[in-house]
Formats: C-alpha cells, sequence, structure tokens
C-alpha cells in the first residue's frame, strides 16, 4: 500500500469536503452572506434609491419606542404557540383516516389537497368565509339568532381569524406525517402494548406517541417554518390591518421595506425576528443532538 | 438530442433573449396597466406607434399595479427601461430629486404642451421644468343611488354640509346606511380625509400639510377631524367597513343596503347593469363656503428613465403619446380624462360631469397617498382607518402622525 | 395497525364510518369547492356579493378560456415548469451530496455546519430580499429563470440537506463499512449504495420541494420582472387588476396552477409515503 496515491490515503477527508462543497457555497453565497449583509443594512437608513447613510443602532432605538413593532411581536408569539395545534388536529385526521376501505387512498389524498394550493388562494376563501354580510360564517350566526361578528376588521380577534385559515393547510400536512408515521409503528409493539392492557388514551398517549416521534419532530419543523411563512396570509387577508393590529413581525418588515422604502429600518425588524428565531434553533439543535448521542 | 430536450433548450434560450439588452430600434416599456381595459388601449395604441415607426419596437411589460410600486426602484436604480408610467405629485419627485428621471422639457416645448396640458403642467413641474408627460386623470366624487334619495325624499343632491348631513338623516332613519366604504387597503378613507380637510381648510392648507410643513396637531387639522367625526357620530359609515376592500364595499350600493360612495371615477365600469342608470354624481359638499374649492384628480403620466438605453426612439414614443388623437383615443378606453385639452371628452356623462368640475376647481390635488411621502401616506391612512371605527382615540392618532411627520419631514 | 382497523368493529360502526368520509371530506374541502363555484361564477355575481350561493349563471368555458385566451397563463405554466424542475432535481443532488457527507464522515466542523443548514429553515426570508436582488442584479441573472433557479436550490438547501442526513445516518452503517472493507473509494460508494438506498427519500422530498417552488410568490416578485420568465403565481396576482380583481378568473386560474403538484402527488403518493415513512423512522 505503499504506492496509494494521494487520494486513496485522504480520500476519507476530501470525500466530506468534494460532497458538501456544492451545498455549502451555494448556501454561503445566497443565503449566509445576504444576512450579514442585512445586519449591516440594519446600521443605516437607506430608501434603496440614494447611497446608505451609517446611523449605527438608531434604528433599532428607535424599534423598542415603536408600538406597532409590539403589536406584531405579540403576534408572532401568537403564531407559533396557536399554529402548533395543526400538530394534534393533524394526528387527529390521521387517526381517523389510517383505515383500510374502499377509496381510502383517494380520500387521504383529498384531505391533503389543501396543503398544494397557493396560500393566495386559501386567504382568499377564507375572508369570503369570515365576510360579515354574505359569508358563510355570517349565515350561520344569523342562522343562530346572533349577530354576525366581523373577525377581519375586530382588532382582538383578527390574528386568530388569519390563524385558523394558516391552520387549514398546515393540518393537512401535519396528516400527512402522521399517517406515514402510523404506518411506521411496529404491530410488535401494539401487542405488546396490549398485552400490558393498554386502551383507547393510554395506548395512544404511552405506545403510539412515543413510536410517533419522529413524525412529531418533522411536523414541528415544518409548523414553525410554516408560522413563519404566516407573511402570505396576513398581506392577503387583512394587509396588517385593521390599523396595523394583525402585523407579523415578517409582514411589518416588508412593509417598512418596500411600502416605506425604509431597508435599513426593515432590515432591523428582520433582524429581531431572526435573534426570536434562534431560539428555535436552540431548541432543535439540543434535541437532535441528544438523539445523537443517546443513537452512537 | 430528444424532441423534449430541444423544446426545453428552445424555451431556455427565449427565456436568455428576453433577460439580454434591447437591440436599437427596440423601447422597453414597463408599465403598470394591468386591468384587462387599459392594457387593451396600451397594446392598441402601441400597436398604432409601431406602425406609425415600422423601425421601432415596443416591448410592453405589464406589472401587477402594487407590484409595480416595488418594482420600480429596482429596475431604476439597475436596469432601467426606456418608458415607465408613473403617478404625478409626491411618487413623481422621489425619482426626480434622485435623478433617476430624464427632464422632458425640452419634449413639452417642442410639442406646445405647455399650453395644450396647461391644467397638469403644474402637477409634472418641478424647479421649472416638466419630467413627464400625462396620458390620463380623473376625478373623484360622490356616486350614489338616485332612486334611494327620492325614496327618502331627497330631490336634489347636497351642496352644503348641513344638506349633507341631513341627507344622512334621512337615509338613516329609512334604515339605508347612508355611505359605503372599505378601507381594508387604507386609501378610501384618504378619500374622505382630503375632501374634509380641503373643504374645511383649502387646497393650499392641504398641500402644506401634505409637505410636512405643518402639524397634524394643528387646531385646523383638529378641526377637519371633528367634521369628520360629526358624520361617523351620526352613523354615515358603513358597520364593519375595516374588512371590506373599496370592491367588496360595492355590493351595499348596488343592493340598495347603502346610497353613496366616494370614490373615483373608475368605479363606473363597475355599475352592474341592473343599476346603473339608477346612479348619479355629485360634487363634495360645501363645508366653509369663502374658501377656495379643490379636488381631487390623481393624473397618471409618462416617463423616460434617466438611464434608459434608447432615448431618442422613447422621446418619440412620448410626444406620440401626448397627441390629442391618441389621447382621446386612449382614454375613450380607459374612461378616464385626456390631459390634452385639444382631445375630446369621451362621450360619458360621468367624465362629462367630471370634466366641468374639474374645469371650474381652484385647484387640483393628487390624492393622500400621492401627495405625501410614502410613509407618512401609510401611517396616516392607517390612522385615518383608526379614527373611523374608534373615534374617541383622535388626540392619540393626531400624536401619532405627527410623531410620525416630525421624523419623517425631519423637522 | 393503529387504530384498529374498523373491519375489526362492529357493522353497524363500520357503516357509520364509512358513510362519515364522504361528509367529513365535503367540510374539510369546503373551502375549495367555494374556490372551484367561483371559478364558475359570473362577474356580476361577485359584484352583488353572491359568493356562497347558487351561481346565477355558469360560465365554465368562459371564464376557462378567458383565463388561457386573455391571459398568458400558458406562458406562466410553462414558466413554472422550467424553474421548478431544475430546482428539484438541482435541490436533491446538492443536498444528497451534502446530506451523505454530514452523515457518515466525522470532521471537526461536521456539527457546526450542520447546525448552520437548519438555521438556514428558520430564517425569515424578508431579511434576505435586498442583498439577494442586488447579487443577482451583479451576477447579470436578474430577470431570467437562472436567478430563481439558482436562489431556489440554495435556499432549499437547508431543509434537504436536514433531511436527507437524517435519512442517510439512519442507514445500517454496516453497508459502507463493509464497502469500505471491499476496497470502494468513497465516491463509489456515494454513488453504489448511497444513492441507490436513498431514492425513496429523494421522491418524497421531490414532492414536497416541487409543491414550495410551485407555490413560491414572495421571490418570483423580487428577481423577475418580465412576462418571459415570470412563474404562475405571479401570473396569477397580475390577474389582479389595480381597481378590478375579476376573482372568477382567479379563482379558475388558481384551479390551473394547483393542478400541477395536485397531480404530481397523485402519481407520487406511494413514493411519497414510502419516503416520508423512513426520512421519518430516524429524527
Amino acid at each position: 500500500m505503499v504506492e496509494a496515491g494521494f487520494f486513496e490515503r485522504n480520500q476519507q477527508r476530501l470525500a466530506p469536503v468534494v460532497l458538501l462543497a456544492p451545498a455549502l457555497i451555494m448556501f454561503l453565497v445566497f443565503v449566509v452572506n445576504p444576512i450579514v449583509q442585512s445586519l449591516w443594512i440594519s446600521l443605516h437608513e437607506w430608501d434603496g434609491l440614494s447611497p446608505p447613510i451609517w446611523v449605527g443602532l438608531s434604528n433599532y432605538r428607535e424599534l423598542f419606542d415603536d408600538e406597532l413593532f409590539y403589536v406584531s411581536l405579540q403576534n408572532n408569539i401568537i403564531w407559533l404557540v396557536l399554529y402548533l395545534l395543526a400538530l394534534p388536529a393533524g394526528l387527529a385526521v390521521a387517526l381517523y383516516l389510517n383505515q383500510n376501505v374502499l377509496g381510502i387512498r383517494l380520500v387521504k389524498s383529498l384531505f391533503f389537497f389543501p396543503f398544494v394550493i397557493s396560500q393566495v388562494v386559501v386567504g382568499l376563501v377564507f375572508s369570503w368565509f369570515y365576510d360579515p354580510s354574505f359569508g358563510l360564517l355570517a349565515k350561520l350566526f344569523t342562522g343562530l339568532g346572533l349577530e354576525p361578528v366581523p373577525i377581519l376588521s375586530d382588532e382582538n380577534l383578527v390574528t386568530y381569524g388569519i390563524i385558523l385559515a394558516g391552520l387549514w393547510p398546515q393540518t393537512a400536512y401535519c396528516m400527512i406525517l402522521y399517517l406515514t408515521g402510523l404506518n411506521n409503528v411496529s404491530p410488535e409493539v401494539i401487542e405488546a402494548g396490549k398485552i400490558d392492557g393498554a386502551v383507547g388514551w393510554r395506548m395512544l398517549w404511552h405506545v403510539i406517541l412515543p413510536q410517533l416521534r419522529p413524525a412529531t419532530f418533522i411536523a414541528l419543523v415544518v409548523t414553525v417554518i410554516g408560522a413563519l411563512r404566516s407573511f402570505d396570509l396576513v398581506a392577503i387577508m387583512t394587509g396588517g390591518g385593521p390599523f396595523g393590529t394583525s402585523n407579523v413581525l415578517a409582514y411589518y418588515m416588508y412593509e417598512q421595506a418596500l411600502f416605506n422604502y425604509r431597508m435599513g429600518y426593515g432590515a432591523a425588524i428582520a433582524t429581531v425576528l431572526f435573534l426570536i428565531m434562534d431560539i428555535y434553533i436552540v431548541f432543535f439543535l439540543t434535541r437532535m443532538l441528544r438523539q445523537e448521542r443517546r443513537g452512537g | 438530442m430528444s424532441m423534449r430536450k430541444i423544446a426545453f433548450a428552445t424555451v431556455l434560450g427565449s427565456g436568455l433573449a428576453a433577460a439580454g439588452m434591447a437591440e436599437a430600434g427596440t423601447i422597453i416599456f414597463n408599465s403598470n396597466t394591468s386591468d384587462p381595459a387599459p392594457k387593451a388601449a396600451f397594446e392598441t395604441a402601441i400597436a398604432e406607434f409601431e406602425a406609425a415607426n415600422p423601425d421601432i419596437d415596443v416591448k410592453f411589460n405589464v406589472f401587477d399595479h402594487e407590484a409595480f410600486k416595488t418594482a420600480i426602484r429596482n429596475f431604476l436604480t439597475t436596469e432601467p427601461p426606456d418608458v415607465v408610467t408613473w403617478f404625478a405629485g409626491n411618487r413623481m419627485k422621489v425619482f426626480v430629486d434622485r435623478n433617476l428621471f430624464e427632464d422632458l422639457t425640452p419634449l413639452w416645448q417642442e410639442n406646445g404642451l405647455d399650453e395644450k396640458m396647461a391644467s397638469s403642467r403644474s402637477a409634472m413641474t418641478i424647479a421649472d421644468k416638466q419630467w413627464g408627460v400625462p396620458y390620463a386623470y380623473y376625478q373623484w366624487g360622490v356616486y350614489y343611488r338616485e332612486d334611494l334619495f327620492e325614496q327618502v325624499g331627497v330631490t336634489e343632491p347636497p351642496k352644503t354640509w348641513e344638506e349633507f348631513k341631513e341627507v344622512g338623516a334621512k337615509l338613516n332613519e329609512a334604515g339605508i346606511t347612508p355611505v359605503t366604504i372599505g378601507t381594508k387597503f387604507l386609501w378610501t378613507a384618504a378619500g374622505w380625509f382630503d375632501y374634509i380637510n380641503m373643504r374645511t381648510n383649502g387646497l393650499d392648507f392641504h398641500i402644506e400639510l401634505m409637505d410636512g410643513k405643518v402639524p397634524y396637531t394643528d387646531e385646523r387639522v383638529v378641526k377637519t377631524f371633528e367634521n369628520w367625526k360629526e358624520l361617523i357620530d351620526a352613523d354615515f359609515f358603513l358597520a364593519n367597513h375595516a374588512n371590506y376592500s373599496w370592491q367588496e364595499a360595492q355590493p351595499f350600493l348596488y343592493q340598495g343596503d347603502a346610497a353613496m360612495y366616494l370614490i373615483g371615477n373608475f368605479i363606473v365600469p363597475q355599475f352592474p347593469e341592473s343599476v346603473a342608470d339608477k346612479i348619479g354624481f355629485f360634487q363634495f359638499p360645501m363645508i366653509d363656503e369663502g374658501i377656495p374649492v379643490g379636488e381631487d384628480a390623481p393624473t397618471d403620466t409618462l416617463h423616460i428613465p434617466a438611464g434608459a438605453k434608447n432615448k431618442e426612439d422613447a422621446l418619440k414614443f412620448l410626444s406620440y403619446m401626448s397627441e390629442a388623437g391618441i389621447q382621446g383615443e386612449l382614454n375613450a378606453a380607459l374612461g378616464n380624462l385626456p390631459p390634452n385639452k385639444e382631445a375630446p371628452v369621451p362621450e360619458d356623462r360621468f367624465l362629462e360631469a367630471g370634466f366641468e368640475m374639474l374645469a371650474d376647481a381652484a385647484g387640483l390635488a393628487q390624492f393622500y397617498d400621492r401627495d405625501t411621502d410614502p410613509e407618512m401616506a401609510k401611517i396616516g391612512m392607517q390612522g385615518f382607518q383608526e379614527f373611523m371605527v374608534k373615534p374617541d382615540r383622535q388626540d392619540a392618532i393626531l400624536e401619532r402622525l405627527e410623531k410620525a411627520r416630525q421624523r419623517i419631514f425631519k423637522n | 395497525m393503529y387504530p384498529a382497523p374498523i373491519q375489526t368493529a362492529s357493522p353497524a360502526a363500520r357503516g357509520l364510518y364509512k358513510a362519515s368520509l364522504p361528509v367529513a371530506l365535503v367540510v374539510w374541502l369546503l373551502p375549495l369547492l367555494a374556490v372551484m363555484l367561483t371559478s364558475i361564477r359570473s362577474l356580476e355575481d361577485i359584484n352583488q356579493g353572491n359568493y356562497w350561493g347558487w351561481p346565477s349563471e355558469f360560465d365554465l368555458i368562459q371564464n376557462y378560456s378567458q383565463v388561457f385566451g386573455a391571459t398568458p397563463m400558458a406562458r406562466y405554466l410553462l414558466n413554472s415548469l422550467i424553474i421548478t424542475l431544475p430546482t428539484v432535481i438541482g435541490t436533491l443532488i446538492i443536498s444528497t451530496m451534502a446530506g451523505a457527507a454530514l452523515a457518515i464522515y466525522n470532521f471537526r466542523f461536521n456539527i457546526l455546519l450542520f447546525a448552520m443548514f437548519i438555521a438556514g429553515n428558520f430564517i425569515p426570508f424578508q431579511i434576505l430580499m435586498i442583498p439577494v436582488r442586488d447579487l443577482m442584479v451583479d451576477l447579470g441573472m436578474y430577470d431570467s429563470y437562472y436567478s430563481l433557479i439558482v436562489f431556489h436550490i440554495a435556499f432549499q438547501a437547508g431543509f434537504c440537506t436536514l433531511f436527507m442526513r437524517n435519512f442517510i445516518k439512519a442507514l445500517p452503517f454496516e453497508l459502507i463499512e463493509a464497502a469500505r472493507v471491499s476496497g470502494a473509494n468513497e465516491f463509489v460508494i456515494f454513488y453504489q449504495i448511497i444513492v441507490p438506498l436513498v431514492r425513496p427519500a429523494l421522491a418524497a422530498l421531490g414532492v414536497l420541494i416541487f409543491t414550495f417552488i410551485w407555490n413560491d410568490y414572495f421571490w418570483a416578485l423580487v428577481l423577475v420582472q418580465s412576462d418571459e420568465v415570470r412563474p404562475i403565481t405571479v401570473g396569477l396576482s397580475a390577474l389582479k387588476g389595480q381597481w378590478v380583481a375579476s376573482w372568477q378568473l382567479i379563482s379558475a386560474g388558481s384551479i390551473v396552477a394547483a393542478l400541477p403538484p395536485v397531480i404530481m402527488f397523485f402519481l407520487m403518493q406511494r413514493h411519497f409515503i414510502a419516503g416520508l415513512m423512513l426520512g421519518a423512522s430516524k429524527g
């Protein structure tokens, strides 16, 4: 083996470098680098046309004195928390549909449908649904002898109304994840559970759910990402209104940067949002690493 | 190479060509006229121009109207086209201040536009130079159901504030909402502010306020809000208006649940046949008779970016678009008024009424979100919407607007 | 199987279950049915506020032919495909490579790099907007298919690398060790052992990425501007005019726009399920 070439001798070290290079370079150039640039922009005042002016931390100082920022921040937290309802909802639907009857494949596919249509359409349909004069919800309320509630123009209800619309496709997504997870639950474990006398809820809680942990994890990941993409629905359903009360940070940032042409201020909002996300990132990483150690 | 690959390569190739530079003799025209009628109207005008100038090709890119507002900043600074659509007022000033629009004073002089477009000249002038060519403008005013007015015993549209409030009271008595409005996208509320402010304090004060020279906490602005509050307190406006876009607020008018709509003339093509001939138009009522009358008349314009590659042909195109003939044709299709006074006003009772009203006006404003700084406009309109829902927050709202004004206009 | 197969339940319960399925389906898809109904409504109906009632007239053919005839919808559809397919393929290739590198090899910055890819998932992508647009202009890719393809590949690499890395990590490592012992070099191992084994994951991920990219609106707005390259999402919103939103046309267009991912999902369903199942087997 003396004659072995450089490559053969070092291939275990070289292979990961070569395999990683394309993804890493792309990621560094188009994702990491722009983040750094955005942080830099957040220290400037820039309208996108004239040269940027260095203002140090004044964008951040203004941010912490900005009512709408706090409204958006609060809504973001509500979004992140309530969006997680997609997990139990998705699990419930998955349990309901995990049967072998004629046509069930088609039914499952149709249940997944909301996830593949664009958020523009989802937002639109739910706006119609909530319409306090012509909407289905209003018809329901008047049918019950109640006064229709104008969900999307009520400053206290609007965010919940939008989140509900978002939960529709997100539940479909979680459902698919859980359906695949349920397929993967080993029959032996179920049998063992039965022998131990686990039935109903106890079976679900103590036997099935631990088995579904990987599906839950992925569902959690995509749901948190989905909560961040809340942007589309807010933009379509309310544009942040009424008077800014349904704003979320992503939309507020977009509005500042693109409608008010304040790139620096927008970048500062995005930075704060990014910092909040770091909490989740740390959570996922620690969980992943713990799993690694257990597995390895 | 399989057929599929060939097809794919061809498509990819054409995409690349589209991304490349335009050859000489081509004008790239980026436009925000995404509605079917305006788009078709421009396509016709371009076809005629190309027929008259066989050596020039016009590449017509239509953008979604909202998306255009963002996109124009991108392409003006990066890859400027040769002609763009835009708006008069502060919107134009933003780009003129940053040297992104070409000075079109020579074009105005050569084509005698100072004379032919006298009414729009001031809207196109910054520092004694003209920076664009207006192609259309339209009036704002109150569109109302004549049959509903008759039903409650009103025979003449109101001319004064007192009459206006009286009409509202009568309508409310009959269970009809006096005014429909959808403030979801905010700007409709600004129409009310513009008019009440112009009628209360006059056009000059209004423009000073738009330019950030007067505090929002000024007692004159407070007076405007108090007048506005009279209507809110008298239940003039559609409940839940924050829920609706301007378009979604229309059915109330058509179904007879509401009687009036303060809106721009672009609503006219929307009237359903069943009610179209029952709808009339009147000028926003006077509040203080002594004050010269100002009106909102937003003007749509064409410009040549300073970085355009084919300015020579772009100038030809703009002179063509300023001619009376083409402006008449274009606006007949758009349902707007031609800025060139030699062009015929389209035969339409609303446009004719609007034309007369604007001709008699002491001066014209462009509309709140075109007259003031974009950020101020956003914050201001949010405040107007909030005020219409929670009038008791008036002081807090005005203070917030004032805080924004001081920051934005740096004084 | 959990819950217990309905076949083991009483005939009454079985009947009830089967009867409940279509009802649940209709309720679940009610919003979608409304879109479909809207896509065959007349504009007059919509302006009158008739969103949920029976259409006063059926304009099915008129609306759909108008979508294809009066708008460049066919062009947008093609553009969406031209953008989406290379993106899916490119993303799968580079993330399989990166995933394998992170799953198989131990090197100093392994966890750090992995963490970086994960972090990439959580980025509110508005933060990238301004710099990415400027970058594309500098690279001469602005307003071409390449800008969207390249950016989407780069951005999706985060999620896909996370997914592939976990999937490959769950494969039996003995296979790789056995191949090494028999003298295969690392790239042969990657190509001949890893790639065939991850095929189900690739199918699943492919469908997922396909939907993400297909429905992207934000970046299409930022990175391209001419009709020749715009995908269908932006095309759809261009149907929404300045003053007039022709909801019946937008609905018809939405149905058209939704078809490819739906067809994709139906065709690939087995792969999708199988892949996700394996992918989720170790998180």
